[in-house]
């Protein structure tokens, strides 16, 4: 059974933080069914009481002494920033509207 | 002598006995690259002068008498996404095309510290997701052996510039199979190595759970060198393990007696060109004749890998590629709506097939999909990995066909993701499992293309990889090793 991602790709899209034109989209749906009905054929295995593995080595955190290192200067930090404005990243304005606070 | 038709390990030897400089090595390799890569692109940022400041140098060092590291005044090529503190790096993606990285990866905070003058920053699919470096946003590389056909990739231009004498060593990263799939397919000899061997500090991520950076090079000898340096534990990459480095020097009078070597079925499969299948058996006839014990092994598994594999990295790249906004870094598009911003950002910057992993992964970690589709893909990797844990208590290494085919065209599968994908079938598996893989060369098509043979061993056992492919290397009976490229226009350099 043919997954049909049409109706999902702008649910996804959006998700995704990713403006496609219509060709796009099209494309996309076709493209993304046939490999995600290749994918889906794992769903085939029995994987009952098996361990995922999100790493192939089971390290434990990793911990370091709290200890003051030097770190990048701003001015590096902020060299590639597209928008800067002095010490900052400069990105439009978030919010139109301060809410009203709530009563209680 | 032609010093760009050296390998590493000769012009090493060359430069610590003093008969050249490391300033003629890389005008060497300078002047080959102004001669060669007008035809097959593999590098997006040349490096000439910081390469003769470096060579020049270490030739003053070594005149003033220093000891210095064997490879000093070698120089090198680095793939593009790996950071270079000041030198563009740009991943081949419109998005990092003005980025200049604040700080070096590890691996070149290495070169430079051992006096490795870098040549420049190789050519490569957008964000390392790609079997043919046509994915580049800048231009694809070409096959040196046939200029219509592709290089392989993701690392494609680290490929080509090795293959061609414009670089005789190269550094390159492999996801699934960015490595081994175009040293396959440009007779080279590339190491994936294990999960944790080699830090990827500064590598950019694709997905972090399989990222690896190996070398690229002629011989087996030369990624050994480079293996030496660039392996070990790195405090700023918290996945890098402690086990010791053994020393990978490959030595001419290696034996092969008593390896256990399994044969994996689904990678001799019938359904692959068989010529490519016909050079592997051979190479395991080779081992055989030396007092290998040979045998077959099914991964039964196999079939599942791809499927698998194009869930967790996609994935892992949605979350990974997260960070490209716009914001503090890379392509802004602008706008005054920052929602409006970050996606109009994204979308313009992101090439389709970064497009195309970012909605797979998107959509098998949205709600809903999460445990049909993420979680049952890192299932399977646990299954794939007993599978890989049993094989190795009965064989040394297992080995197969690095590709199913020869070189393809390019354009050939550009429409077709899926068949892409399948370029990359037998190295997936390896990337799974953690361990350690490698593509030697093992023989010539009809066609005159390469065709490779890849080994994988258990973790941290690069070394042994390294000594059988200088083996096969030793017993080769075939030439050449590097193509002679024909023009276009008549005439070959």
């Amino acid at each position: 059974m043919a997954i049909d991602f049409g109706k999902e790709v702008d649910y996804v899209a959006q998700l995704a933080r990713l403006t496609l034109d219509q060709e796009e989209k099209k494309r996309m749906a076709g493209q993304l069914s046939d490999i995600l009905d290749t994918a889906r054929r794992i769903q085939e295995l029995d994987t009952t009481a098996v361990e995922p593995t999100a790493h192939v080595i089971n390290l434990p955190a990793v911990l370091r002494e709290d200890v003051t290192r030097p770190s990048l200067s701003l001015n590096r930090v902020l060299q590639n920033a597209p928008r800067r404005q002095k010490d900052f990243f400069r990105v439009p304005r978030i919010a139109n509207k301060i809410p009203e606070q709530a009563e209680d | 002598m032609k010093l760009y038709e050296q390998t590493a390990a000769n012009l090493s030897m060359l430069l610590q006995k003093k008969e050249v400089s490391s300033v003629e090595v890389v005008q060497s390799f300078l002047d080959r690259i102004e001669l060669v890569e007008p035809y097959v692109k593999s590098f997006i940022t040349h490096t000439p002068a910081m390469a003769l400041d470096m060579a020049n140098a270490v030739d003053n060092r070594r005149v003033g008498g220093e000891k210095l590291h064997p490879l000093a005044g070698v120089p090198i090529a680095v793939k593009d996404n790996i950071s270079t503190q000041g030198l563009r790096t740009t991943c081949a993606s419109r998005v990092l095309e003005n980025y200049i990285p604040p700080y070096d990866a590890t691996v070149v905070e290495t070169i430079r510290r051992l006096g490795m003058p870098l040549l420049g920053k190789t050519n490569m699919d957008e964000f390392a997701m790609g079997s043919s470096t046509e994915n580049s946003a800048f231009y694809p590389t070409r096959n040196p052996w046939d200029l219509e056909r592709v290089p392989g990739g993701s690392s494609g231009g680290s490929a080509v510039a090795v293959s061609t004498g414009m670089a005789p060593l190269a550094l390159g990263s492999d996801t699934g199979g960015s490595i081994r799939q175009p040293a396959s397919l440009c007779g080279l000899t590339g190491l994936r190595p294990t999960y944790g061997r080699v830090s990827r500090y500064g590598l950019i991520a694709f997905a972090s759970s399989l990222d690896q950076i190996g070398p690229l090079s002629l011989t087996a000898q030369d990624s050994a060198m480079l293996m030496n340096v660039i392996s070990g534990y790195d405090s700023l990459d918290s996945t890098s393990l402690s086990e010791a480095v053994h020393d990978y020097t490959v030595h001419p009078e290696e034996d092969v007696k008593k390896l256990r070597v399994g044969v994996i079925k689904q990678n001799v499969s019938e359904s692959f060109d068989p010529q490519i299948t016909a050079a592997v058996m051979k190479s395991v006839a080779l081992l055989k004749d030396n007092g290998a014990d040979v045998d077959d092994v099914s991964l039964p598994l196999t079939d599942y890998g791809l499927g698998a594999y194009y869930l967790i990295a996609p994935s892992e790249a949605s979350s990974n590629l997260g960070r490209y906004d716009g914001v503090r870094y890379g392509y802004n598009s602008g706008g005054d709506n920052i929602e409006a911003m970050f996606s109009a950002t994204r979308g313009r910057g992101f090439g389709p097939e970064v497009k195309r992993r970012i909605m797979i992964g998107t959509y098998a970690l949205s709600a809903g999909y999460y445990d049909a589709y993420y979680l049952q893909a890192m299932k399977v990797r646990t299954l794939i990995r007993r599978d890989y844990e049993t094989a190795f208590k009965r064989f040394d290494i297992l080995v197969g066909a690095t590709t199913p085919t020869p070189a393809f065209k390019i354009g050939e599968k550009t429409e077709d993701p899926l068949q892409m994908y399948l370029s990359d079938i037998c190295n997936i598996t390896d990337a799974l499992a953690g361990v350690p893989s490698l593509s030697v060369p093992c023989g010539i098509s009809s066609d005159g293309l390469p065709l490779g043979m890849q080994l994988a061993a258990p973790p941290f056992r690069e070394g042994l990889l390294l000594k059988v492919a200088g083996f096969l290397e030793q017993n080769r009976d075939y030439l050449p090793l590097r193509p002679r490229v024909k023009l276009p226009e008549g005439g070959e350099v």
